[in-house]
């Protein structure tokens, strides 16, 4: 379908691929990424997956600068990376390519970077690149570009009934430039038969002062294996001038089980596509999410859950509260193929709105095929609780804390119910100063008086 | 400490209080008892603040201060305080959070100290055990999973933090097994002081031989139909309230 509106995007993006020189080996990958990008129509507010997705931030300023090589102080990535109390192996990356300094020995073991695989490691990356999500409607121009500049990845290979000791904390971090540039970035997870992982993807600004002008390009694949375990964090902490386009992309085998959080908090645009699909019984997704958009952000969530296969279940719940002009979208998707009976699937969407130019579409859209399901879904655009803030204020706290209190706690239920404590105490206070409200207590504090 | 006078409201346009009058000393406790429906807890939402109860006539007199003027958080500064009948579950809200903000906001417009973090833990730690709740349960969120006896006791908890002058008890024995009851009617028994007073707004006598009210009040369509002392409690347990329904009108 042409397209009149072309984005200057798509033509820079595609000058820019001349003079990517990628591996030998993913050269196919990256022609047909390349092919299947240029012939994309670009999205437009018409284009229905992206509607309430402005991609303007892409078309108003060149992203076609090749991203900087910046030099990096292990302080900065201390302030800018670091999750207090959580004990992780960290693997740095900036601007997309990966800093062994900045980065843990321990990661660096872990992890087998694509220009390093060997040949055994590229018939692995070869087998699983591209599969998770292949010819599932929700794959875009985006993931056709990441596949088209592709020439670095990163591959976490975990073996049959092994564990990685440490969570594998991926932190990318982007800089500040005279010009705005794009990162692309490639994660592949593979979880052989009863392995687990704990895997922590950090997307922040190194620098939170000045404007960081990258967009980011993210395709994460994670593949998990029979009775396989991932808990998976997402966390995009950017800072408002970047972009953000990223996909996850789950395969779950028999038995396996994935626990998802994904938090979007930062840049001027967010996009998150992820897709969940249950390719062999007794397979289970728990999956959460929160989103806080302020100013003039806009975050859009996409997730599909695919049951192609009897006796899975999902669980989905994801919280946004809008502030000023901010807009968020959420399109929560449940697929029930003909085949898969006794499916168990609920998605919940709730959404605050704290002033009246706040947007939010929120979308659950079931499909279900199949006859003996159990499948719940609900979205609601909610004020707060009157008999909650009325509790509060018979208590001395005024209307206005009392709603503040209430916001958070909206979202901090969310928070509390991670598995990794650590990860929600560092939050809290990073989530609390959004709705300016300092955090009462030191969490130390508690534990020793 | 207070004097309520003429005091008419109404709920969704339904005249609840009809004229009711009461004037409480300072360090006395008044129990009020009466059928469902006679506006009981009508009588602690109103005088607490709360949206949807219209006062359509009278006055209430609190420490010198017209509290029908005032907004909700005004009147718990100004040592209100209300045990709900119903706590309200508030997850996301920790326990510990919610009680921080609460008692800071009371003791700043009391011109006390702000208590610091260390001697405030010290206090709610304290408190906490004193209503034999577990440590953990200041971490919770508030009254989330709680059991009614749980919540009454959290309620309680929040009273001895916040030391109100007046405080009203809403049916908080509703629900409640003996050994909770025991609980709560100590707290309250420890608490009282010749400078705070009580309302006890109950369904059955029982509780009023755990904490033993100066006065009885009975409150039958919409106005205090009659007062004595502590043995009108037992004389309405035996005789229930039709009686003085149709006395009333």
């Amino acid at each position: 379908m042409a397209d009149t509106n072309t984005g200057s995007f798509q033509s820079e993006q595609l000058a820019r691929l001349q003079s990517v020189s990628g591996l030998q080996w993913l050269a196919d990958i990256n022609r047909a990424g390349a092919e299947a990008f240029a012939a994309a129509a670009w999205p437009t507010r018409k284009t229905e997956a992206w509607k309430y997705c402005s991609l303007r931030a892409l078309n108003d300023n060149s992203h076609s600068a090749p991203a900087p090589v910046a030099a990096v102080a292990q302080n900065d990535v201390q302030q800018a990376a670091s999750v207090a109390g959580l004990d992780a192996a960290r693997l740095v990356l900036v601007n997309g390519q990966v800093n062994t300094a900045l980065s843990d020995a321990l990661a660096l073991q872990q992890v087998t970077l694509f220009s390093q695989a060997d040949a055994a490691q590229q018939d692995l990356i070869l087998t699983h690149l591209g599969q998770t999500g292949h010819a599932h409607p929700s794959q875009h121009l985006f993931n056709q570009l990441n596949a088209a500049a592709l020439n670095e990845g990163v591959l976490v290979h975990v073996g049959r009934n092994s564990r990685l000791e440490k969570p594998l904390q991926l932190v990318s971090l982007t800089t500040t430039a005279e010009q705005a540039f794009s990162v692309e970035q490639r994660v592949l997870v593979v979880l052989e038969t009863g392995a687990e992982l704990t895997l922590i993807e950090q997307f922040a600004s190194l620098d939170s002062n000045s404007a960081d002008q990258s967009f980011t390009n993210n395709l994460t694949e994670l593949v998990i294996g029979d009775n396989a375990r991932l808990t998976h964090y997402r966390l995009n902490l950017m800072q408002e001038a970047a972009v953000f386009v990223g996909s996850s992309q789950v395969n779950l085998k028999r038995d396996a089980n994935y626990q998802g959080f994904h938090l979007g908090l930062g840049s001027q645009m967010t996009r998150n596509d992820i897709l969940v699909r249950h390719t062999a019984g007794g397979s289970h997704c728990e999956m959460s999410g929160v989103y806080v958009p302020q100013g003039s952000q806009i975050i859009d969530f996409h997730t599909s859950i695919e049951h192609e296969v009897p006796h899975c279940t999902s669980n989905e719940v994801f919280r946004g509260i809008i502030n000023d002009q901010a807009r968020a979208a959420f399109n929560g998707r449940i697929h029930i193929h003909p085949k898969a009976q006794k499916t168990l699937a609920e998605l919940s969407n709730k959404n605050l709105l704290l002033t009246n130019k706040a947007e939010i579409n929120t979308k659950p859209e079931l499909e279900i095929y199949a006859d003996d399901v159990k499948c719940a879904h609900g979205a609601t655009v909610a004020q707060l609780d009157d008999k909650a803030r009325f509790y509060l204020q018979s208590r001395g706290i005024s209307e206005q804390e009392a709603q503040v209190m209430l916001s958070f706690g909206f979202i901090n239920e969310l928070l509390d119910a991670l598995p990794h404590e650590a990860i929600g105490h560092w939050l809290r206070p990073l989530l609390a100063q959004r709705f300016g409200r300092p955090q009462a207590f030191d969490e130390d504090l508690v534990e020793t008086v | 400490m207070i004097s309520i006078k003429n005091l008419h409201a109404k709920v969704e346009d339904k005249a609840i209080l009809k004229g009711l009058n009461l004037e409480i000393g300072p360090g006395e406790v008044h129990a009020i008892m009466g059928p469902n429906g006679a506006g009981k807890s009508t009588l602690g939402n109103v005088l607490a603040g709360r949206d949807g109860y219209e006062v359509t006539e009278g006055s209430v007199v609190l420490n010198g201060k017209e509290l029908l003027e005032l907004e909700a958080e005004e009147r718990a500064r100004e040592g209100l305080f209300l045990a709900f009948q119903y706590p309200v579950e508030i997850p996301g809200v920790s326990n510990l959070e919610f009680l921080k903000a609460s008692v800071d906001a009371v003791r700043a417009h009391q011109g006390k100290d702000a208590l610091d973090s260390v001697n405030f833990l010290k206090m709610a730690r304290e408190k906490i055990k004193s209503v034999n709740l577990d440590q953990s349960f200041l971490k919770r969120g508030v009254n989330e999973g709680f059991s009614g006896g749980e919540k009454k006791r959290n309620e309680l908890m929040q009273m001895m933090m916040l030391e109100p002058k007046l405080c009203i008890l809403d049916e908080t024995d509703s629900g409640l097994d003996i050994d909770a009851l025991q609980v709560v009617a100590q707290g309250v028994n420890a608490m009282r002081d010749p400078n705070r007073s009580f309302i006890v707004v109950t369904h059955y006598q029982r509780l009023l031989d755990y904490i033993v009210p100066d006065y009885v009040h009975v409150l039958a369509g919409g106005r205090i139909v009659k007062t004595g002392g502590k043995e009108l409690a037992l004389e309405l347990e035996e005789k229930g309230y039709g009686w003085l329904e149709n006395e009333a009108q």
